[in-house]
């Protein structure tokens, strides 16, 4: 009986609990109520993905609506997968938190930050299990919303700015969403997305396959790429991204990074290759061309960027922009191997930049900066957390036996396979320059004069490098063991094509 | 704007309205123009109209901003409240019609029949749009105090 209840419990409990934080005020409680919620949704993420391999896709009726009237609610491969994820970081930064908290954020707003942690996880989660394109749009939202407060709860001033910039940014990037969504509504008179995929194709089937176009569709497409676009801080439009990654928290910095951005890769290809259908966007449309030549830009532009950042956190941020870059590569090819590599790059690269962030969180805690000149030679007085930077780096630099080097190899063989062989020769070189922005750091970690606050800093508290390391050794793991990630994710693209064995 | 005669009577005489009308628009929401949003804003309005007349002071007399925080939150509650007791009674989340109740739902005065209570669409609904109007009047006053007072929410 609970079984059936599931998918709903997997969003009702931490949105029934982010208010109850407000209520129990306490910190102590709260601290306890978030952290048994996130690891509650971790359990129910793990159950649903088990159910979804042995027996394929979960839904649920909301209110008893049958669709496509009502909302429901779908867990199928692509969904379990990156709530999977979304809800394993906000676990295990949670765990890790405490310290970071207290030192960073006012006693008097904790049981603030972690109502608005859960609210955000609940909008990450929500974003995913919906077959619903309008809920989409609420729980999308929901996140937004609750990212923007929780990155004003930053301690220097310029915190609040990096929010309300992201806020500008973000809700231009809603608004463009919702105009697609309405337009796609008044053009299918659903919204459910199933049902309108299927209106969508009854109406390019008209037209066959020269289409000559319902310019509402034309438009809709438009508004909905640009607006994930700004979500998913792709290179034009990342501006948002580096300051608020920076003046944010150091735990929120982990989740958001880890997390985020991931979702709206998640929704982008649902609108892509669901509603839309890759025939529509990449042959009649040329989103591929696009969307590979931005990624191949952002890529060199950020990853330049980072090469030059005296700030570690604004560092990271960059290279998240250039990694945003590689999902997007993979995406654009269109094929089975490229959709494949994107996916599992979601994945990888949550586990690689969290991991990175929570070592960062690691170091400001002990240093209380962030900035490169105060971490020099760190590596001599917290030796664990600058090996943590050093695994974490080969993953995002992509050497094997790393998460990083699955996502890279998989997308190397499909560019190859799809002979696009200038876009695998950039992606080498790209892999370069990240190696040149970690090589910086550990640099400045381990061959350098400490500095006054690195010499009397001491190691990081052992719950906060049990964390880290779990994850970072999460990202070794999945480097080794591709069974699952790369399984699941070739069962997704597979799936999304629409190819059948 | 205590010292202005008129404006000090005028919102006098008007906020008993205001609050009345808000509770109409709530609690007639499902058979007219309404909802627990809308009915938020008017109930909130007649208590940042007593805030701006009286004096912020006044109206923090009135809705402590510790105790409009706590209703920010009961209201979500509320209406997820609603979504699990449905679950708890055998259906889905938000399925209303496990609500029904079959208690008084008619009633016969003098050969007509008139509808009395409602039933498990009806409660559900109305249970959900009290949720929403306690958050909306809670959010509506904590934005006003926000903007009016230089202390913050949780002082």
């Amino acid at each position: 009986m609970i079984e059936h209840h599931l998918p709903i419990l997997l969003i009702a409990i931490p949105l029934m609990a982010a208010p109850c934080c407000v209520l129990i005020h306490s910190r102590r409680l709260t601290q306890l109520l978030a952290l048994l919620v996130c690891w509650l949704c971790f359990g129910i993420s793990v159950w649903l993905m088990t159910k979804v391999m042995h027996e394929g896709a979960v839904t649920y009726n909301l209110g008893g609506w049958e669709a496509p009237y009502g909302i429901v609610y779908v867990v199928d491969y692509l969904s379990a997968f990156v709530m999977l994820f979304v809800s394993a970081l906000a676990a295990i930064v949670l765990t890790y938190s405490p310290t970071s908290v207290q030192a960073e954020i006012p006693e008097s707003k904790q049981y603030l930050f972690y109502a608005t942690y859960l609210l955000c996880l609940t909008g990450l989660l929500g974003i995913c299990i919906t077959g619903d394109l309008f809920n989409v749009f609420v729980f999308l939202e929901i996140s937004s919303l609750s990212t923007y407060a929780l990155i004003s709860l930053g301690r220097t001033r310029r915190a609040p700015l990096a929010a309300f910039q992201y806020l500008i940014m973000g809700t231009i990037g809603a608004t463009f969403i919702l105009i697609g969504i309405g337009l796609l509504y008044q053009m299918t008179g659903t919204l459910n997305m199933a049902d309108m995929a299927e209106q969508l194709e009854a109406v390019r089937a008209v037209d066959g396959e020269t289409w000559a176009g319902s310019r509402t569709m034309l438009v809709a497409f438009a508004f909905m790429t640009v607006g994930l676009s700004i979500k998913m801080a792709v290179f034009p439009l990342h501006s948002w991204l580096p300051n608020a990654y920076t003046y944010a928290p150091s735990v929120v910095t982990c989740f958001i990074a880890a997390t985020a951005t991931k979702v709206s890769v998640y929704v982008f290809i649902r609108v892509v290759y669901e509603i839309f259908t890759p025939t529509f966007a990449f042959n009649i449309l040329p989103l591929d061309s696009a969307l590979m030549a931005f990624s191949l830009i952002g890529i060199f532009v950020a990853s330049l960027a980072a090469i030059y950042q005296t700030n570690i956190k604004r560092l990271l941020a960059y290279s998240s922009i250039a990694q945003i870059g590689y999902m997007l590569l993979g995406i654009s090819m269109a094929n089975t191997a490229g959709l494949t590599a994107g996916i599992v790059h979601m994945f990888n690269h949550a586990l690689i930049k969290g991991g990175l962030f929570m070592v960062v969180g690691c170091l400001i805690l002990r240093l209380g900066s962030a900035k490169l000149e105060d971490l020099r030679g760190a590596g001599k007085t917290m030796p664990w957390t600058s090996f943590a930077w050093v695994l974490g780096g080969l993953g995002l630099i992509g050497v094997p036996l790393t998460a990083g080097f699955v996502s890279k190899w998989l997308l190397l063989t499909a560019a190859i396979d799809s002979q696009h062989w200038w876009v695998a020769t950039l992606m080498l070189l790209s892999s370069l320059l990240a190696l040149v922005y970690v090589w910086r750091v550990v640099e400045t970690l381990y061959f350098a004069e400490p500095s006054e606050r690195a010499a009397a800093a001491k190691e990081a508290p052992p719950l906060m490098l049990v964390t880290t390391y779990l994850v970072v050794g999460a990202s070794i793991v999945f480097g080794i063991w591709t069974e699952f990630s790369a399984g699941v994710a070739f069962e997704t693209a597979q799936h999304l094509l629409g190819v059948t064995q | 704007m205590n010292s202005f005669p008129i404006v000090r009577i005028v919102s006098k005489i008007l906020i008993p309205y205001i609050v009345l009308f808000g509770l109409y628009v709530q609690f007639h929401g499902d058979f007219g123009p309404g909802g627990g949003f809308q009915a938020g804003v008017i109930l909130a309005s007649a208590l940042i109209l007593y805030g701006l007349v009286f004096g912020l002071p006044a109206a923090k007399a009135v809705a402590p901003p510790w105790l409009v925080e706590k209703f920010i939150a009961l209201g979500v509650l509320v209406y997820a409240g609603t979504g699990v007791a449905t679950m708890l009674l055998g259906g889905n989340f938000l399925d209303y019609d496990v609500l029904e109740h079959h208690f008084l739902t008619e009633i016969t005065v003098g050969g007509q029949t008139l509808h009395m209570l409602p039933s498990g669409q009806h409660l559900g609904i109305f249970l959900v749009e009290v949720g929403v109007g306690i958050t909306v009047t809670a959010v509506m006053l904590m934005i006003f105090y926000c903007f009016a007072g230089r202390e913050t929410a949780s002082e």
